[in-house]
């Protein structure tokens, strides 16, 4: 790649035309292949800032089911970019085969490149090989599975009515987060299948159900039904767990639940896989357009609009600033792939020392190895090095409630940087980060109420709104729930009830 | 491995449904915030939507999330001053300046109110929801006609002011050259032949003699071609078109005495919100006139109209005074379309209301358009209406109605205007 041939430069608008964004991307991607990025066929869509809102609301399905909540964060979108309190996105991407991107009208063509570059071959490529990706999304399914949904649930709407279908999407939506298997591979998800197993499932389903609650209690050994619990084993994914046992629920409703969290489980390698997403596409959109200008393939005034663009997208408020909202996962994702170049390149002393195994390899390989085994958590606590904690001046605080300060608990300096790169990776734990509630046992041969678990994680506490949440349980559930907590000493304490 | 699809003439209204079932689901703090709203507004100010506000918990998706406490560490960019073992002060309002990523207020959860705009067809739709607003007809109300003179065309004859020059030079340049086209041919052609007789070496004298004189008899009818003739003349022609009139004036007369409280005026308000809704589709310009009375009349703006507390007793016969005053004053009957909504409570002193029939049946039914009576009441008819009731009989322009409660607002609004329509 250091041979450089001369080339004339592609013009550099300011406005676009489809021509001209043609020539642009048959560039761009001649290039993204000399780095070997491996995508999904790119279906470009350029749409409008009005039209840019509505895919905001829908959080970036194409096809979305109705529902009021994406109703009011499409008028919550609407206030704020009217009032200019913030601008649209440039682009949005979606992760299927082929990959959706959307480019906004109103961009300049510079504009329209770099999102191509971010988008269409940054994300797309990270979309297609990382093995989060891989294993929990099936992105030629995806788009046929959405389809299905709204199919499916503006059929019950028709056949229920409205308000039933909402209630039920209400309910599954507050659990949503508790809708994921952590640790089985699922089932990839498509369209043809899902409608001819649809129906046989409603049946089969509900029999299951029937069976499990058709236990009459058996008077002969009472010492023996105490042991037993229902389930075994806690379970993790409440949504299953409802969609599986809960004794009222009728078919369609089971196939609410289901839709729900088999989008939730389509959105779930997304959440944690934002710093090394962003960080993977603003890296190669940089690099690419680069590639580019030092070909003479575009000239300084576009070269320029793009840094300026660039820099904005990678800055980092520092934590006095009044911008300050957390780590910038654009400007840490983009200077650690950035970084690990280096230290595949130009490898210093303290490298050869941290990362023996990757300093003076091949650089591309090695970031693309990292991006296809890695999501954040384990990303940082591989590949985060001494010199970005250096040059963002990372710092660990220590905030616990039984002290009456705050303690500094690493800087950055030679002691601090491994506390400080498992900190920051633990930061990035969806387990640390959403309460740990679990299905406990539902009494089946009693009253045939459902008990959940919390257990919290360095006593950090439940949000005191939870007892909205067991009202939606209650609902789906159908008969008491009960949520308890198990403290670090073993013992129980019941949070809460619903009904109360 | 690329294609590019121009999605820009695609609807944009992908998220109306979305909006419809927010609005659906929120409708009673909207229409809340709706019939809130109306106090705020003006009578006449209804080609607006409105902003709608609701409390922003009611509209919060709870979830499980983690809450404040416990043992927590964090790792922060940008560190000017701090050492390992440093101890910092918990910064004040839970974990402001310190913590990242959003377990502050994940969930949204404030006690900001979630406001946006609902448009104007939304906003009447809330209004007279309960009302059962159904599409409003234009109904073909009795409008006064005034005559405008427009131009319309040209005429030979007319007074000397209204004479076309353009129109007439052209007829008299059009009748110069049909008269004189042949001549000047003859003409032209005799002095050819002149010349060539002249040109001979020998002119032949005799004929010389007889092309002269031709010529000069030629020449001179030409000359006897009129520059203008009176045949030529045009003159402007203007007709006189009828034109319905498209000036309104409605008057409003409320009782405002200690009787009246808000709810009843707020109940008015809505009537009259109609009745100029109602106008406005009629009329282009409906101006308001606002007159409220207790024992004496006072012609105040919209915000004194409802709002200002009065105490006292009532006598309707002032309010009908001053509108015939104004009436006399600023609303010559001949140019403008006069309507006038009265509404009370029923109260007045008894020996006033024969008062008030006669003055509405000779000086004021007899000049408006239509004349509304609502009494806002739940207890029976006092003198007022019976009198009232009487003149009904022989006035086809009045009407009177009683209203209860809101719900009638909007049938008893069809039931006087149904009436004039038939």
């Amino acid at each position: 790649m250091s041979s450089v041939e001369q080339k004339q430069p592609l013009s550099d608008g300011p406005d676009w035309s489809f021509e001209l964004l043609g020539q642009y991307q048959a560039e761009i991607e001649r290039v993204a292949k000399l780095y070997k990025l491996d995508t999904y066929p790119n279906q470009i869509e350029v749409i409008t800032a009005e039209q840019m809102m509505d895919a905001y609301s829908s959080v970036g399905m194409p096809i979305g089911y109705n529902h009021w909540s994406y109703g009011k964060k499409f008028i919550q979108t609407e206030q704020n970019y009217k009032r200019g309190f913030m601008g649209l996105a440039y682009e949005i991407v979606i992760n299927s085969n082929p990959c959706i991107a959307y480019l906004m009208e109103e961009n300049t063509m510079t504009m329209q490149a770099l999102v191509m570059a971010h988008a269409c071959y940054g994300h797309n490529s990270f979309f297609k090989n990382n093995y989060l990706f891989r294993t929990w999304t099936d992105a030629s399914s995806i788009i046929d599975y959405l389809v299905f949904a709204k199919q499916y649930l503006s059929h019950c709407e028709e056949k229920y009515g409205i308000s039933e279908v909402e209630d039920m999407l209400d309910s599954c939506h507050a659990l949503m987060n508790y809708g994921v298997d952590r640790y089985k591979r699922p089932q990839k998800i498509s369209m043809d299948e899902e409608q001819k197993r649809q129906k046989d499932r409603e049946a089969y389903l509900q029999s299951q159900v029937n069976q499990l609650w058709k236990t009459i209690p058996n008077k002969g050994d009472l010492s023996a039904e105490h042991e037993y619990r229902f389930p075994s084993e806690p379970q993790e994914n409440i949504l299953y767990f409802i969609e599986k046992n809960a004794p009222l629920l009728k078919p369609w409703q089971r196939e609410v639940v289901r839709i729900v969290r088999k989008i939730s489980q389509y959105f779930y390698p997304q959440k944690q896989t934002q710093v090394m997403n962003e960080g993977w596409a603003t890296f190669w959109h940089y690099t690419i357009l680069q590639h580019m200008y030092q070909e003479n393939l575009v000239t300084d005034k576009f070269i320029l609009e793009v840094l300026h663009n660039h820099t904005n997208v990678v800055f980092q408020p520092e934590y006095h600033s009044k911008y300050y909202s957390g780590i910038n996962p654009y400007a840490l994702g983009y200077a650690m792939f950035t970084d690990l170049r280096r230290i595949c390149e130009h490898p210093t002393e303290e490298d050869k020392e941290w990362f023996p195994d990757i300093a003076g390899s091949d650089w591309l390989e090695t970031l693309h190895f990292a991006m296809q085994n890695f999501k954040d958590e384990s990303f940082i606590s591989q590949y985060l090095s001494p010199k970005i904690i250096r040059d963002f001046h990372l710092f660990a605080i220590t905030d616990d409630d039984k002290e009456s300060t705050l303690e500094v608990a690493a800087i950055h300096n030679a002691e601090g940087y491994q506390q400080i790169r498992q900190t920051l990776s633990a930061q990035y734990n969806l387990s640390n980060i959403e309460p740990n509630i679990q299905v406990y046992s539902a009494d089946i041969t009693g009253d045939r109420s459902l008990t959940l678990r919390f257990i919290p994680n360095k006593r950090i506490p439940l949000s005191d709104n939870f007892q909205q949440v067991l009202k939606h349980v209650h609902r789906l559930w159908g008969f008491n729930v009960q949520l308890e907590q198990l403290n670090e000493d073993g013992s129980v304490k019941l949070l809460g009830s619903c009904p109360l | 491995m690329a294609h590019f699809i121009d999605r820009r003439l695609n609807g944009k209204n992908k998220s109306a449904v979305n909006r419809q079932r927010f609005i659906r689901r929120y409708k009673q703090q909207i229409k809340q915030a709706v019939s809130d709203a109306i106090s705020k507004r003006s009578v006449t100010d209804i080609n607006n939507g409105e902003k709608v506000s609701i409390p922003g918990k009611d509209i919060t998706e709870p979830f499980f999330h983690q809450g404040q406490g416990g043992h927590r560490e964090r790792v922060h960019p940008g560190n000017d001053q701090f050492s390992p073992g440093d101890k910092i002060k918990r910064p004040q309002g839970g974990q402001g300046g310190g913590s990242g990523q959003g377990d502050a207020s994940a969930d949204g959860e404030g006690e900001d109110e979630f406001v946006f705009s609902i448009s104007k067809d939304e906003y009447l739709d809330l209004l007279f929801e309960d009302l059962e607003l159904p599409n409003l007809k234009k109904n073909q109300l009795d409008k006064l006609v005034q005559y405008k003179n427009v131009r319309a065309g040209f005429r030979s004859e007319g007074v000397p002011t209204n004479i076309d020059i353009v129109r007439s030079l052209q007829g008299s340049l059009a009748r110069r050259v049909a008269m004189t086209a042949g001549k000047k041919r003859e003409l032209h052609e005799l002095e050819a032949k002149l010349a060539l007789v002249e040109a001979e070496p020998v002119p032949d004298q005799h004929q010389l003699m007889a092309l002269r004189e031709q010529i000069e008899l030629l020449e001179k009818r030409i000359g006897a071609v009129p520059f203008i003739d009176s045949f030529d003349l045009r003159f402007r022609n203007f007709q006189k078109r009828p034109e319905p009139t498209s000036k309104a004036v409605m008057f409003c007369l409320m009782d405002v005495s200690g009787s009246m409280d808000q709810a009843t005026k707020d109940m008015a308000k809505r009537f009259y919100i109609l009745l100029y809704m109602f106008l406005s589709r009629s009329y282009k310009n409906v101006e308001v006139v606002y007159i409220r009375h207790h024992t004496q009349a006072k012609e105040v703006d919209e915000q004194e109209f409802f709002y200002s507390q009065e105490t006292g007793g009532t006598i309707v016969s002032s309010a009908l005074k001053m509108m015939a005053d104004i009436v006399k004053d600023r609303y010559n009957p001949a140019e403008w379309n006069i309507y006038a909504a009265q509404a009370s409570d029923g109260d007045n002193w008894a020996d006033d209301s024969p008062q008030c029939a006669d003055l509405l049946a000779q000086q004021i039914l007899p000049f408006v358009r239509y004349y509304a009576y609502i009494e806002i009441t739940p207890r029976p008819h006092q003198s007022l209406w019976l009198e009232y009731e009487k003149l009904q009989q022989s006035f086809d322009n009045f009407a009177i109605q009683p209203i209860r409660q809101v719900a009638d607002i909007y049938p008893v609004f069809r039931e006087l205007f149904k009436k004039q329509a038939a």
